[in-house]
Protein backbone atom coordinates (compact mmCIF):
# COMPACT_ATOMS: atom_id res chain seq x y z
CA UNK A 1 0.00 0.00 0.00
CA UNK A 2 1.73 3.71 -1.10
CA UNK A 3 0.99 5.23 2.60
CA UNK A 4 2.35 8.03 4.24
CA UNK A 5 4.36 5.41 6.57
CA UNK A 6 6.33 4.57 3.83
CA UNK A 7 8.93 7.48 4.61
CA UNK A 8 12.55 6.22 4.00
CA UNK A 9 14.51 9.06 1.43
CA UNK A 10 11.14 11.40 1.95
CA UNK A 11 12.23 14.87 1.89
CA UNK A 12 11.28 16.43 5.86
CA UNK A 13 11.87 19.54 7.30
CA UNK A 14 13.69 19.75 10.78
CA UNK A 15 16.25 17.63 12.50
CA UNK A 16 15.82 14.50 14.28
CA UNK A 17 15.07 16.23 17.87
CA UNK A 18 16.27 13.87 20.89
CA UNK A 19 15.12 14.27 23.77
CA UNK A 20 17.57 14.21 26.91
CA UNK A 21 16.66 11.51 29.37
CA UNK A 22 13.37 10.63 27.70
CA UNK A 23 10.57 8.60 29.76
CA UNK A 24 8.96 5.47 28.49
CA UNK A 25 5.92 6.95 28.37
CA UNK A 26 4.72 10.63 28.09
CA UNK A 27 1.41 11.02 29.19
CA UNK A 28 -0.93 7.68 31.09
CA UNK A 29 -3.34 7.57 28.40
CA UNK A 30 -0.30 6.40 26.01
CA UNK A 31 0.77 3.74 28.81
CA UNK A 32 -3.16 2.45 28.61
CA UNK A 33 -3.27 2.65 24.99
CA UNK A 34 0.14 0.66 24.69
CA UNK A 35 -0.30 -2.09 27.19
CA UNK A 36 -4.31 -2.59 25.72
CA UNK A 37 -2.98 -2.95 22.61
CA UNK A 38 -0.60 -5.88 23.51
CA UNK A 39 -2.97 -7.60 25.89
CA UNK A 40 -6.18 -7.18 22.94
CA UNK A 41 -3.81 -9.42 20.69
CA UNK A 42 -4.72 -12.89 22.41
CA UNK A 43 -8.28 -12.34 22.61
CA UNK A 44 -8.25 -10.41 19.23
CA UNK A 45 -6.67 -12.77 17.87
CA UNK A 46 -4.88 -10.61 14.74
CA UNK A 47 -1.37 -11.15 13.88
CA UNK A 48 1.47 -8.49 13.95
CA UNK A 49 0.86 -7.89 10.38
CA UNK A 50 -2.62 -7.28 10.33
CA UNK A 51 -1.78 -4.78 13.12
CA UNK A 52 0.77 -3.02 10.99
CA UNK A 53 -1.51 -2.86 7.93
CA UNK A 54 -4.46 -1.35 10.71
CA UNK A 55 -2.10 1.57 11.44
CA UNK A 56 -0.66 1.92 8.56
CA UNK A 57 -4.06 1.87 6.10
CA UNK A 58 -5.30 5.38 6.46
CA UNK A 59 -4.98 8.63 4.92
CA UNK A 60 -1.45 10.64 5.03
CA UNK A 61 -3.16 13.28 6.52
CA UNK A 62 -4.39 10.94 9.40
CA UNK A 63 -1.42 9.16 9.51
CA UNK A 64 0.45 12.29 9.88
CA UNK A 65 -1.59 13.93 12.48
CA UNK A 66 -1.86 11.42 14.79
CA UNK A 67 1.01 11.03 17.40
CA UNK A 68 2.53 7.27 17.34
CA UNK A 69 0.62 5.93 19.94
CA UNK A 70 -2.97 7.70 18.88
CA UNK A 71 -2.33 5.73 15.47
CA UNK A 72 -1.64 2.71 18.10
CA UNK A 73 -5.23 3.52 19.10
CA UNK A 74 -6.98 4.04 16.18
CA UNK A 75 -5.15 0.56 14.82
CA UNK A 76 -6.53 -0.78 17.83
CA UNK A 77 -9.85 0.55 17.87
CA UNK A 78 -9.99 -0.25 14.29
CA UNK A 79 -9.16 -4.25 14.48
CA UNK A 80 -11.70 -4.21 17.50
CA UNK A 81 -14.46 -3.19 15.19
CA UNK A 82 -14.14 -5.12 12.14
CA UNK A 83 -14.52 -8.14 14.54
CA UNK A 84 -17.49 -6.87 16.45
CA UNK A 85 -15.89 -7.09 19.51
CA UNK A 86 -16.81 -3.37 20.35
CA UNK A 87 -19.44 -0.81 18.35
CA UNK A 88 -18.71 2.38 17.21
CA UNK A 89 -21.84 3.70 19.93
CA UNK A 90 -19.83 1.60 22.85
CA UNK A 91 -17.11 3.92 22.20
CA UNK A 92 -19.33 7.03 21.83
CA UNK A 93 -21.16 6.14 24.97
CA UNK A 94 -18.24 4.87 26.94
CA UNK A 95 -19.68 1.76 28.29
CA UNK A 96 -20.66 -1.11 26.86
CA UNK A 97 -23.98 -1.16 24.70
CA UNK A 98 -24.31 -5.16 22.96
CA UNK A 99 -23.80 -8.61 24.32
CA UNK A 100 -20.18 -9.53 24.72
CA UNK A 101 -18.63 -11.71 22.00
CA UNK A 102 -17.33 -14.53 23.00
CA UNK A 103 -13.45 -14.72 22.54
CA UNK A 104 -11.38 -18.05 23.07
CA UNK A 105 -8.83 -16.55 26.15
CA UNK A 106 -7.72 -13.18 27.66
CA UNK A 107 -4.13 -12.17 29.15
CA UNK A 108 -3.70 -12.61 32.95
CA UNK A 109 -1.51 -11.24 35.38
CA UNK A 110 0.43 -15.33 35.54
CA UNK A 111 0.52 -14.77 31.74
CA UNK A 112 2.49 -11.69 31.21
CA UNK A 113 5.85 -12.84 31.56
CA UNK A 114 5.59 -16.01 29.43
CA UNK A 115 3.91 -14.46 26.71
CA UNK A 116 6.48 -11.46 26.10
CA UNK A 117 9.20 -13.94 26.63
CA UNK A 118 7.78 -16.31 24.05
CA UNK A 119 7.32 -13.23 21.75
CA UNK A 120 6.44 -14.39 18.16
CA UNK A 121 9.11 -15.87 16.45
CA UNK A 122 8.69 -16.06 12.49
CA UNK A 123 11.20 -18.24 11.32
CA UNK A 124 9.65 -21.48 9.70
CA UNK A 125 10.87 -24.49 8.48
CA UNK A 126 11.78 -24.53 4.34
CA UNK A 127 10.19 -26.33 2.01
CA UNK A 128 11.95 -25.60 -0.51
CA UNK A 129 15.75 -24.42 -1.36
CA UNK A 130 16.64 -20.81 -1.54
CA UNK A 131 16.36 -19.30 -4.78
CA UNK A 132 19.42 -16.79 -4.02
CA UNK A 133 22.92 -16.80 -1.60
CA UNK A 134 24.82 -14.43 -0.57
CA UNK A 135 26.47 -12.37 -3.41
CA UNK A 136 23.72 -12.29 -5.77
CA UNK A 137 22.96 -9.61 -7.49
CA UNK A 138 19.43 -8.73 -7.23
CA UNK A 139 17.47 -6.85 -8.69
CA UNK A 140 14.08 -5.07 -6.00
CA UNK A 141 10.37 -5.76 -7.92
CA UNK A 142 8.79 -2.25 -9.37
CA UNK A 143 5.23 -3.99 -7.12
CA UNK A 144 2.77 -1.49 -5.87
CA UNK A 145 0.18 -3.91 -4.08
CA UNK A 146 -2.97 -2.28 -2.65
CA UNK A 147 -2.38 -4.51 0.76
CA UNK A 148 0.16 -4.67 3.53
CA UNK A 149 4.01 -4.83 2.11
CA UNK A 150 7.18 -4.40 3.57
CA UNK A 151 8.96 -3.43 0.86
CA UNK A 152 9.86 0.12 1.42
CA UNK A 153 9.32 2.07 -2.10
CA UNK A 154 13.07 3.67 -2.08
CA UNK A 155 14.54 0.57 -3.06
CA UNK A 156 11.39 -0.79 -5.60
CA UNK A 157 13.41 -0.84 -8.97
CA UNK A 158 16.93 -0.84 -7.63
CA UNK A 159 19.57 -3.78 -7.85
CA UNK A 160 21.36 -4.96 -4.70
CA UNK A 161 23.27 -7.57 -3.09
CA UNK A 162 21.64 -10.92 -1.32
CA UNK A 163 24.43 -9.66 1.93
CA UNK A 164 22.68 -12.88 4.28
CA UNK A 165 20.10 -15.69 3.66
CA UNK A 166 17.97 -15.20 6.98
CA UNK A 167 16.04 -18.51 6.94
CA UNK A 168 12.39 -19.00 6.12
CA UNK A 169 10.21 -16.25 7.45
CA UNK A 170 6.29 -15.76 7.68
CA UNK A 171 5.26 -13.37 4.32
CA UNK A 172 3.39 -10.34 5.88
CA UNK A 173 2.01 -9.92 2.63
CA UNK A 174 -0.25 -13.02 3.31
CA UNK A 175 -0.27 -12.79 7.08
CA UNK A 176 -2.06 -9.29 6.92
CA UNK A 177 -4.76 -10.25 4.98
CA UNK A 178 -5.61 -13.48 6.08
CA UNK A 179 -4.77 -15.46 3.80
CA UNK A 180 -2.30 -17.55 6.05
CA UNK A 181 1.61 -17.24 6.95
CA UNK A 182 3.07 -18.23 3.04
CA UNK A 183 6.50 -18.37 4.47
CA UNK A 184 9.16 -17.66 2.23
CA UNK A 185 13.20 -17.08 2.22
CA UNK A 186 14.48 -14.11 3.48
CA UNK A 187 17.24 -11.98 2.70
CA UNK A 188 19.48 -8.60 3.61
CA UNK A 189 19.96 -7.41 0.35
CA UNK A 190 22.19 -4.07 0.30
CA UNK A 191 22.01 -1.60 -2.20
CA UNK A 192 24.87 1.13 -3.05
CA UNK A 193 23.97 5.00 -1.63
CA UNK A 194 24.76 6.36 -5.46
CA UNK A 195 21.87 3.35 -7.01
CA UNK A 196 19.26 4.29 -4.46
CA UNK A 197 20.62 8.14 -4.29
CA UNK A 198 22.35 9.13 -7.54
CA UNK A 199 25.87 11.04 -7.78
CA UNK A 200 24.65 12.92 -4.67
CA UNK A 201 25.07 10.21 -2.46
CA UNK A 202 27.71 9.96 0.22
CA UNK A 203 30.06 7.56 -1.54
CA UNK A 204 30.73 5.62 1.79
CA UNK A 205 27.41 5.13 2.23
CA UNK A 206 25.34 1.69 2.14
CA UNK A 207 21.63 0.96 3.03
CA UNK A 208 20.33 -2.65 3.21
CA UNK A 209 16.45 -3.71 3.93
CA UNK A 210 15.62 -7.83 4.99
CA UNK A 211 13.27 -8.55 1.66
CA UNK A 212 11.33 -12.14 1.31
CA UNK A 213 11.90 -13.90 -2.01
CA UNK A 214 9.03 -12.65 -4.30
CA UNK A 215 9.84 -8.84 -3.36
CA UNK A 216 13.08 -10.13 -5.52
CA UNK A 217 14.39 -10.87 -9.04
CA UNK A 218 17.62 -11.83 -10.65
CA UNK A 219 19.83 -8.93 -12.09
CA UNK B 1 3.42 12.11 12.03
CA UNK B 2 3.60 14.62 14.47
CA UNK B 3 6.80 13.91 16.74
CA UNK B 4 4.91 14.26 20.12
CA UNK B 5 2.30 15.90 21.91
CA UNK B 6 4.48 17.60 24.67
CA UNK B 7 6.92 19.29 21.93
CA UNK B 8 5.05 20.20 18.85
CA UNK B 9 1.66 22.24 19.57
CA UNK B 10 -0.26 20.23 16.29
CA UNK B 11 -3.02 19.24 19.13
CA UNK B 12 -4.32 21.31 21.79
CA UNK B 13 -5.76 20.54 25.22
CA UNK B 14 -8.73 19.61 23.98
CA UNK B 15 -7.76 17.47 21.51
CA UNK B 16 -5.55 16.03 23.89
CA UNK B 17 -8.63 15.43 26.22
CA UNK B 18 -10.43 13.48 23.59
CA UNK B 19 -7.74 11.29 23.25
CA UNK B 20 -7.94 10.44 27.29
CA UNK B 21 -11.65 10.15 27.68
CA UNK B 22 -11.44 7.66 24.50
CA UNK B 23 -8.63 5.71 26.21
CA UNK B 24 -10.53 5.84 29.54
CA UNK B 25 -13.80 4.86 27.24
CA UNK B 26 -12.01 1.90 25.65
CA UNK B 27 -10.54 0.91 28.92
CA UNK B 28 -13.81 0.99 30.86
CA UNK B 29 -15.42 -1.03 27.55
CA UNK B 30 -12.85 -3.72 27.27
CA UNK B 31 -12.80 -4.75 31.42
CA UNK B 32 -16.76 -4.84 31.74
CA UNK B 33 -17.00 -7.14 28.35
CA UNK B 34 -14.27 -9.11 30.23
CA UNK B 35 -11.78 -8.66 27.26
CA UNK B 36 -8.65 -7.28 29.11
CA UNK B 37 -7.68 -7.56 32.76
CA UNK B 38 -6.30 -4.46 34.17
CA UNK B 39 -3.81 -5.78 36.39
CA UNK B 40 -2.35 -7.68 33.47
CA UNK B 41 -2.42 -3.99 31.96
CA UNK B 42 -0.34 -2.87 35.03
CA UNK B 43 2.40 -5.06 34.43
CA UNK B 44 3.18 -4.93 31.05
CA UNK B 45 3.32 -1.17 31.81
CA UNK B 46 5.39 -1.86 34.60
CA UNK B 47 7.75 -4.01 32.79
CA UNK B 48 8.68 -1.61 29.86
CA UNK B 49 9.15 1.10 32.75
CA UNK B 50 11.01 -0.37 35.18
CA UNK B 51 12.32 -3.74 33.71
CA UNK B 52 12.84 -3.73 30.07
CA UNK B 53 15.42 -1.09 29.05
CA UNK B 54 18.74 0.04 27.15
CA UNK B 55 20.54 -1.38 30.63
CA UNK B 56 19.32 -4.64 29.72
CA UNK B 57 21.26 -3.90 25.79
CA UNK B 58 24.23 -2.24 27.41
CA UNK B 59 24.92 -5.67 29.15
CA UNK B 60 24.74 -7.19 26.52
CA UNK B 61 27.88 -5.19 24.55
CA UNK B 62 30.17 -4.89 27.57
CA UNK B 63 29.69 -9.00 27.78
CA UNK B 64 30.37 -9.62 23.73
CA UNK B 65 33.09 -7.07 23.91
CA UNK B 66 34.80 -9.44 26.52
CA UNK B 67 33.47 -12.64 24.41
CA UNK B 68 34.49 -10.85 20.91
CA UNK B 69 30.67 -12.24 20.28
CA UNK B 70 27.12 -11.00 20.88
CA UNK B 71 24.78 -14.11 20.28
CA UNK B 72 26.55 -16.06 23.26
CA UNK B 73 25.95 -12.79 25.39
CA UNK B 74 22.53 -12.01 24.23
CA UNK B 75 21.35 -15.77 25.70
CA UNK B 76 23.17 -16.16 28.48
CA UNK B 77 21.76 -13.04 29.81
CA UNK B 78 18.15 -14.48 28.96
CA UNK B 79 16.92 -11.94 27.05
CA UNK B 80 14.50 -13.00 24.47
CA UNK B 81 10.61 -12.74 23.31
CA UNK B 82 8.70 -9.95 21.74
CA UNK B 83 10.29 -7.89 19.75
CA UNK B 84 13.67 -9.47 19.95
CA UNK B 85 12.81 -12.41 18.23
CA UNK B 86 15.72 -12.88 15.93
CA UNK B 87 18.15 -10.19 17.00
CA UNK B 88 21.30 -9.87 14.92
CA UNK B 89 24.70 -7.37 16.01
CA UNK B 90 26.32 -5.13 14.12
CA UNK B 91 30.01 -4.27 14.63
CA UNK B 92 31.38 -1.18 14.33
CA UNK B 93 35.46 -0.67 13.36
CA UNK B 94 37.14 1.92 12.48
CA UNK B 95 36.67 1.65 8.69
CA UNK B 96 32.41 0.85 9.62
CA UNK B 97 29.73 2.75 11.29
CA UNK B 98 26.24 1.34 11.73
CA UNK B 99 23.08 2.73 12.11
CA UNK B 100 19.56 0.93 12.67
CA UNK B 101 16.17 2.20 11.66
CA UNK B 102 12.37 1.41 10.36
CA UNK B 103 12.03 3.21 7.90
CA UNK B 104 8.38 1.96 7.70
CA UNK B 105 7.10 1.93 11.33
CA UNK B 106 9.25 1.64 14.81
CA UNK B 107 10.94 -1.84 14.54
CA UNK B 108 12.93 -2.04 17.53
CA UNK B 109 14.95 -4.76 19.51
CA UNK B 110 12.86 -4.20 23.10
CA UNK B 111 14.24 -7.12 24.88
CA UNK B 112 17.71 -5.52 25.26
CA UNK B 113 16.73 -1.68 24.45
CA UNK B 114 13.17 -1.35 25.60
CA UNK B 115 10.66 0.38 23.61
CA UNK B 116 11.76 3.11 20.65
CA UNK B 117 12.22 7.22 21.92
CA UNK B 118 10.04 9.61 20.40
CA UNK B 119 12.52 10.28 17.34
CA UNK B 120 13.27 7.05 16.51
CA UNK B 121 9.64 6.49 15.31
CA UNK B 122 9.31 10.16 14.02
CA UNK B 123 9.60 11.69 10.61
CA UNK B 124 12.44 12.97 10.54
CA UNK B 125 14.66 10.24 11.44
CA UNK B 126 12.48 7.62 9.23
CA UNK B 127 12.88 9.61 6.31
CA UNK B 128 16.45 10.73 6.70
CA UNK B 129 18.56 8.35 8.22
CA UNK B 130 18.97 5.53 4.47
CA UNK B 131 19.83 8.83 2.57
CA UNK B 132 21.64 11.63 4.56
CA UNK B 133 22.93 9.32 7.85
CA UNK B 134 25.81 11.46 8.05
CA UNK B 135 23.44 14.34 8.09
CA UNK B 136 21.50 12.37 11.27
CA UNK B 137 24.76 12.22 13.25
CA UNK B 138 25.30 15.40 12.83
CA UNK B 139 21.77 15.99 14.14
CA UNK B 140 22.78 14.17 17.43
CA UNK B 141 25.69 16.47 17.53
CA UNK B 142 29.03 14.65 16.10
CA UNK B 143 30.70 14.28 13.21
CA UNK B 144 31.30 10.56 11.81
CA UNK B 145 35.23 11.02 10.19
CA UNK B 146 35.13 11.35 6.23
CA UNK B 147 37.11 7.93 6.16
CA UNK B 148 34.52 6.16 7.67
CA UNK B 149 31.81 4.09 5.65
CA UNK B 150 28.43 4.22 6.89
CA UNK B 151 25.87 1.11 6.95
CA UNK B 152 22.16 1.65 7.55
CA UNK B 153 19.98 -1.43 8.52
CA UNK B 154 16.50 -0.94 7.79
CA UNK B 155 14.70 -2.76 9.61
CA UNK B 156 12.03 -4.17 7.16
CA UNK B 157 10.97 -8.07 8.27
CA UNK B 158 11.42 -9.56 12.14
CA UNK B 159 15.01 -9.53 11.95
CA UNK B 160 16.29 -6.79 15.22
CA UNK B 161 19.60 -5.02 15.15
CA UNK B 162 21.87 -4.04 18.14
CA UNK B 163 24.96 -2.33 17.30
CA UNK B 164 27.60 -2.83 18.78
CA UNK B 165 30.00 0.30 19.57
CA UNK B 166 33.58 0.20 19.44
CA UNK B 167 35.10 -0.32 22.92
CA UNK B 168 36.83 2.87 24.01
CA UNK B 169 40.12 3.06 24.59
CA UNK B 170 41.88 2.87 28.39
CA UNK B 171 39.47 0.43 29.30
CA UNK B 172 41.64 -2.50 29.40
CA UNK B 173 41.16 -5.14 32.48
CA UNK B 174 37.98 -3.58 33.12
CA UNK B 175 34.70 -5.95 33.91
CA UNK B 176 31.46 -6.00 32.66
CA UNK B 177 29.98 -3.88 35.13
CA UNK B 178 32.25 -1.23 34.38
CA UNK B 179 32.17 -1.47 30.52
CA UNK B 180 28.48 -1.78 30.60
CA UNK B 181 28.29 1.52 32.09
CA UNK B 182 30.18 3.38 28.90
CA UNK B 183 27.24 2.15 26.70
CA UNK B 184 24.47 4.35 26.05
CA UNK B 185 21.09 3.44 24.17
CA UNK B 186 22.19 5.68 21.58
CA UNK B 187 25.60 3.74 20.68
CA UNK B 188 23.65 0.76 19.99
CA UNK B 189 21.44 2.21 17.90
CA UNK B 190 24.34 3.87 15.86
CA UNK B 191 23.21 7.56 16.60
CA UNK B 192 25.37 7.70 19.34
CA UNK B 193 29.05 6.96 20.35
CA UNK B 194 29.46 5.14 24.16
CA UNK B 195 31.23 7.21 26.59
CA UNK B 196 34.63 7.80 27.70
CA UNK B 197 36.00 6.56 30.34
CA UNK B 198 37.08 9.94 32.03
CA UNK B 199 33.04 10.35 31.43
CA UNK B 200 31.98 7.93 34.29
CA UNK B 201 35.10 7.93 36.42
Amino acid sequence: MEGAHDMGGVKWSGPVQPEPNEPAFHAEWERRAFAMTLAMGMPGGWNIDMSRFAREDRPPEDYLSKSYYQIWLAGLERLMLERDLIAPDEIEAGKPLHPVKPVAKTLTPDDVARVLHRGGPTEREARAPARFAAGDRVRARMIHPPTHTRLPRYVRGHVGIVERVLGCHVFPDSNATGAGENPQWLYTVTFDGSELWGTASDPGLNVSVDAWDPYLEPA
Amino acid sequence: MTSHDHDHHHHDHSELSETELRVRALETILTEKGYVDPAALDLLIQTYETKVGPRNGARVVARARLLKDATPAISELGYAGRQGEHIVALENTPALHNMVVCTLCSCYPWPVLGLPPVWYKSAPYRSKAVKDPRGVLRDFGFELPEGTNIRVWDSTAEIRYLVLPMRPSGTDGWSEERLAELVTRDSMIGTGLPKQPHEVA
